[in-house]
């Protein structure tokens, strides 16, 4: 028996190419997720040095982060629909697989990759967003990469990685019912911070992360990133083997079996050691709601707005006081007390089947509150396929939510899906960074099931005492 | 991309921590399919009010930074989304060194990529530079080659950055012909690569 190893390690050390002294490893990888946005300078990288994509079979591109929600082909903004048909001419030239916008498989990019069986335990994935941390949900070592190293990929199927440290995120107990897989890694990142991760790939264990659902665990490993680590993954279980079970781009037949005991053997040895451990204990983890400009200003839904006086160093003092100015907010006020005017459910972090399913249960038979505007935007035309079958779509329209076309839509408002300036979103992304849902637009990150409940009610509530009034 | 060996340049101070991506540039800008051009949307946000008046609060607009070339920023700067175009705008607004008690991971990579020095500073040593870029004119040097730091008075500090980083910065290397070099070992790696 040799040395116990963690994850990381073990999918690390399978895919040394080249290893030399004093540089970093050149790491093989597995699957290179393409998009719009990142994508068109590294084709033109490649086109200028004649170049080709060495494993164009390897790599797989739709559009989400621009696409229009409402009318399909209907683009106003001509500088979008350059980028998009830009993307779809390098697929064509390049001979790499696409889900265009009008394909039965479009979606976003880290929700269509699991979808479709492309992420499976084990294997190297890259994609130029920094959310590629979503697939590391399965056991596979995912990160974001930029558009130089976008066209490195395409051109030589590899990337030049300094072995990252490891961190183990331990999550004891249980979360109680009404908090999700949101609001825990909202309270880790607002426990520790919006760098705790940097320099290392996470590894989430513990008893609350083997009871999370795959979705739930994407959301996790989604925010990652978010707490500053490149890569967040979680150990491939019978969970993740069920959900990749008949899955399309997934082994077949005995094959799958196969690959299934692989997968399991990819798991962390016991007595492995990581270079770091945090915990977090799940049973005391409420619904969180952020008030802030970055996810670490996240607190429990029946809590008060912080205080500048609350801060610990005189920086500290000042990003506090810059917050409350942009988000509008009065420091020591309830954040339930705080009423909205838009409702966001969708992105990469939250749009998957049983995110809607979630957010439809609270919905069902209420209505938005007359002074909000709320749009679901489901995460690929396979989950709104899947959700209009189950009636979802129905419990949205009926309540007066706008039921859209798959797309990142307003969590970074790249297409008209837009908060005006200084309105109110509740929304179930991943960042509420300054002007991220449109300029001077305050955001503030919350779980499907929240967001669902702020919609009827106009402002924040505790949705483990949300109760169906009855009429 | 084009080396950096020595580099001198005016210091511009933007003492907060946590700047994102998404304030180096936001994302109405990112549709471009070209990498150049993207310096006019630099802290876009933050430099020009809705009417797209510069504001006057945001100190990138006093005419005495107008030629810095050098950015002296919090910690964690670059964090959040993997967006190059962050240092595209930086490098086509004319910064050619960021220096910060800390960098988001993928934004330091990325800066390395396009020829832009990411120089990681004690806070202290940060906190003196923001001081001294106060007044008018302060410039220091940047020497990559012996990864210092100093200035024409008492200012001197040392740092560091991975050799590899540092040899493609000093020669400007294009990495894919780097990584070309060894090909057979792709090759071979592919051949007796295990695919589930």
């Amino acid at each position: 028996m040799g040395k116990p190893k963690t994850i990381i390690e073990k999918i690390w050390d399978r895919h040394v190419v080249h290893q030399e002294e004093a540089k970093p490893d050149l790491l093989y990888i597995d699957l290179h997720l393409v998009h719009e946005v990142t994508s068109p300078q590294a084709f033109e990288g490649l086109r200028m040095k004649d170049r080709k994509v060495r494993r164009p079979d390897l790599t797989y591109a739709t559009m989400d982060h621009n696409v229009p929600t409402i009318h399909r082909n209907v683009i106003k903004d001509q500088v979008s629909k350059t980028q998009m048909d830009t993307l779809k001419k390098n697929c064509e030239e390049f001979n790499v697989p696409l889900a265009d916008i009008d394909h039965p498989d479009q979606g976003i990019v880290h929700v269509i990759g699991p979808e479709l069986g492309l992420t499976q335990p084990g294997k190297t994935i890259v994609c130029g967003d920094s959310h590629t941390s979503t697939h590391g949900a399965f056991g596979a070592l995912a990160f974001g990469i930029g558009t130089s190293e976008v066209e490195h990929v395409l051109a030589t199927q590899t990337i030049w990685q300094a072995k990252p440290k490891t961190l183990n995120v331990k999550v004891n107990g249980k979360l109680g019912k009404g908090v999700t897989a949101k609001d825990l890694i909202l309270a880790i990142i607002g426990k520790y911070g919006v760098k705790f991760g940097t320099g290392h790939v996470v590894e989430y264990t513990g008893e609350a992360i083997r009871s999370l659902s795959m979705e739930g665990r994407m959301t996790v490993c989604n925010m990652s990133i978010e707490g500053g680590a490149r890569a967040g993954l979680i150990s491939p279980d019978d969970t993740t083997i069920e959900f990749l079970r008949g899955r399309r781009h997934a082994p077949k037949g005995e094959e799958f079996e196969k690959a299934a005991e692989q997968w399991k053997s990819l798991a962390t040895d016991e007595g492995a050691s990581y270079d770091a451990t945090l915990e977090i204990n799940a049973d005391e983890v409420e619904p969180q709601v952020t008030w802030g400009t970055n996810p670490s200003m996240c607190i429990p839904v029946s809590a008060s707005i912080p205080t500048p006086d609350d801060a610990t160093s005189a920086n500290e003092k000042d990003e506090i006081t810059r917050a409350l100015n942009y988000m509008g907010l009065e420091a020591g006020k309830p954040i339930s007390s705080v009423n909205i005017e838009h409702v966001f459910i969708g992105s990469c972090t939250n749009s998957r089947l049983s995110d809607l399913r979630r957010a439809a249960d609270i919905v069902k038979g209420q209505k938005v509150n007359p002074s909000v505007r709320a749009l679901v935007v489901p995460g690929s035309h396979s989950v709104k396929i899947a959700a209009e079958q189950e009636g979802i779509d129905v419990i949205f329209k009926e309540a007066g939510f706008e039921w859209r076309e798959a797309g990142c839509s307003m969590c970074l408002a790249m297409n008209d899906d837009i908060v005006p300036p200084g309105e109110r979103c509740a929304s179930t992304s991943n960042r509420n960074f300054e002007g991220r849902q449109g300029t001077d637009a305050r955001t503030h990150l919350v779980s499907p099931e929240m967001a669902a409940a702020a919609a009827i009610e106009g402002h924040f509530v505790d949705v483990r005492k949300f109760t169906v009034p009855t009429a | 991309m084009e080396p950096i060996r020595v580099h001198e340049g005016l210091v511009y101070p933007l003492n907060r921590s946590n700047i994102d991506t998404d304030q180096i540039i936001p994302k109405q800008f990112l549709k471009r399919i070209s990498r150049q051009g993207f310096g006019q949307f630099l802290f876009f946000n933050w430099r020009f009010n809705n009417d797209g008046e510069p504001r006057e609060d945001f100190s990138l607009n006093k005419p005495q930074y107008k030629d810095a070339s050098i950015l002296v920023a919090g910690e964690n700067f670059g964090c959040g989304s993997s967006r190059e175009h962050a240092p595209w705008a930086l490098q086509d607004f004319g910064f050619k060194v960021v220096i910060a008690p800390s960098f988001a991971d993928i934004f330091y990579n990325n800066c390395t990529k396009n020829g832009i020095l990411p120089v990681v500073l004690p806070e202290e040593k940060v906190q003196v530079l923001m001081e001294n870029a106060e007044t008018s004119g302060y410039r220091i040097h940047v020497d990559l080659e012996n990864k210092r730091v100093y200035d024409s008075n008492d200012f001197e500090a040392s740092f560091d950055l991975p050799e590899y980083q540092r040899e493609m910065l000093l020669n400007g290397w294009d990495e894919i012909a780097v990584t070309l070099t060894h090909e057979s070992k792709i090759d071979q790696f592919e051949d007796q690569r295990q695919v589930f």
